[in-house]
């Protein structure tokens, strides 16, 4: 079982990125769960989602306590919340960064998520579109196919500049 | 189809497919998402159904009432504070052996304000004369809501049922599932009473004494007969559409000594804490309680039982363990674990097997 956790601001789409890239991974043959962590929310406190990415059905429900992938939204969580709680020893962190932010001890994706969605006009209520280029990103990681990141967009998106996010996002994380 | 949703879309998309002709709807988190869902069926045209928003709980039961009792199929859905504020209206339904099919999203009842998962809610609904169902997984929601039409609506029951998913933990948990075309397995009500306007009865008449006790009786007699229906219904839904459901869910239970008992999702999670425990060299086996009325018991003789209640009645104990003990006289580890959403993980269930001391009871994460 592959395990994500997915950390963010209340208001960045974390919670439905977690289950675009869960139905993507759905679309892919695997079972996949994607769980939002409930609490009080409001816009703009740390928030979590868990993903959860088997060949079985999955039967756990209670939260991802070390994930195999740790995902950063927003960077200035990592000053309020310890992202790496718990990551599994081989575990990996995809961090959305303008200015290349690494981790000590894990092999770490930086990549300009924000920087993408604004250089593309992706805006929505004031805040960059994360989703869309998070999930060309994760593609590019391998942990789903483009065949079906591409999909997910198209349903899920109308605004075809989502799909151009994806494919920068896709061509600009190192691997 | 497969398709991929929700618990709570689970519920909404089988109840698109059951066909109802009256719903009732008033939001409650974290049940809300299925009432919306199936506003959206009704305006796309894909449910053709009078769909009547109401101004509370107790007219959303109150309006299905009405409905059934002119012989059609309804539905609602609540959770927590509106299950208990349509309590009078649930005696209602089952007394006047309605078969009125409602999901409830288990959740906490404040004070202290919570909306996390917590099976008290249904529990305190007990007896009513409704049956109640658990379920455990997104596909099993789809599932057992489709079951509950047809139970509910078989001449030998006409009782309500009510399915009950964990709020949040599977209401709002994204997971595969599978539609049906449930075709003829839901065949079309036909309410022995239902109101005729060529043959005018009494509805709601004052009832003696010794005439209400034969209906009481009867209502038992109703709920005795939902187990054949039950077991009937489930065999069939295997044999059209391929997924199998018993009257309570065994894992590794053949050789085993000690069982785990848990309905929900808890009940599902509860298998990883066993596989843990087998490599420990413990033989434990789980069972995962799926109708709690009628109250269905496993064969527990000579094993330990572990049982985690996400309940509590006050002055008596954890409702599922009292009621096991009552019913197969076993004394069981009573856990109280997971009320108000509390984070229950396979770990802690190996944990709690672990700890065991039959006949005491638990409550976990509590340090005094």
């Amino acid at each position: 079982m592959y395990e994500i956790r997915l950390h963010s601001r209340g208001g960045q789409g974390g919670v439905t990125a977690a289950k675009l890239i869960a139905y993507a991974a759905f679309l892919d043959g695997k079972y996949a769960t994607a769980t939002p962590l409930y609490g009080a929310e409001r816009r703009g406190a740390p928030v979590v989602s868990f993903i959860r990415i088997d060949d079985e059905p999955v039967r756990v429900y209670s939260q991802i306590r070390n994930p195999d992938l740790v995902i950063v939204l927003d960077e200035s969580i990592m000053e309020l919340v310890d992202v790496l709680k718990g990551i599994h020893p081989d575990g990996e962190v995809l961090i959305n960064s303008q200015k290349g932010t690494t981790v000590e001890g894990h092999r770490t994706y930086p990549v300009d998520l924000t920087g993408i969605s604004l250089s593309l006009d992706l805006v929505l209520a004031g805040n960059p579109i994360l989703n869309t280029p998070l999930i060309g990103a994760i593609a590019k990681l391998g942990i789903i196919s483009q065949e079906s990141a591409k999909q997910v967009i198209a349903e899920t998106f109308r605004d075809e500049r989502n799909v151009d996010a994806a494919l920068r996002a896709y061509e600009e994380l190192k691997i | 189809m497969l398709t991929f949703g929700t618990g709570n879309k689970a519920v909404a998309t089988a109840v698109r497919d059951a066909k109802p002709v009256v719903v009732a709807a008033y939001p409650i988190t974290p049940q809300t998402e299925i009432v919306e869902e199936i506003a959206n069926f009704v305006n796309d045209g894909s449910l053709d159904a009078r769909y009547i928003p109401v101004e509370s709980e107790h007219s959303s039961m109150a309006a299905c009432i009405g409905a059934a009792a002119t012989g059609v199929r309804t539905f609602t859905a609540t959770s927590s504070h509106g299950l208990v504020y349509m309590c009078e209206m649930l005696h209602m339904s089952a007394g006047a052996r309605l078969p009125i099919v409602m999901a409830n999203a288990n959740r906490s009842i404040g004070p202290g304000w919570n909306i996390g998962a917590e099976h008290t809610d249904s529990l305190s609904m007990r007896d009513t004369g409704w049956l109640q169902v658990y379920v455990s997984s997104v596909q099993e929601a789809y599932d057992a809501t489709l079951m509950a039409f047809r139970i509910a609506e078989h001449t030998d029951v006409l009782l309500p049922v009510m399915i009950n998913l964990d709020g949040f933990v599977l209401t709002h948990i994204t997971q595969t599932f599978e539609t049906v075309e449930p075709g003829d397995f839901i065949p079309p009500v036909a309410t022995p009473h239902a109101i005729d306007i060529e043959n005018p009865g009494g509805y709601g008449t004052l009832t003696p004494g010794d005439t209400h006790f034969t209906f009481r009786r009867d209502i038992e007699r109703g709920m005795q007969a939902s187990i054949p229906v039950i077991v009937e219904t489930e065999a069939e839904f295997a044999r059209r559409f391929g997924r199998e459901y018993h009257l309570y869910d065994e894992y590794r239970t053949d050789d085993a000594d000690v069982i785990i008992i848990a309905m929900g999702t808890l009940g599902k999670e509860m298998e990883v804490a066993v596989d843990i425990l087998r490599e420990e060299g413990v033989r434990a086996g789980a069972v995962r309680m799926r109708w709690f009325r009628p109250f269905i018991t496993p064969d527990l003789d000579g094993k330990d039982v572990v049982v985690i209640d996400r309940d509590y009645s006050f002055g008596f104990g954890g409702i599922v363990a009292n009621e096991l003990q009552a019913k197969c006289g076993c004394e069981p580890f009573s856990v109280i674990a997971g009320l108000g959403g509390q984070e229950v993980t396979y770990d802690d269930i190996a944990e709690f097997v672990r700890i065991r001391k039959p006949g005491t009871e638990y409550w976990f994460g509590v340090n005094d």
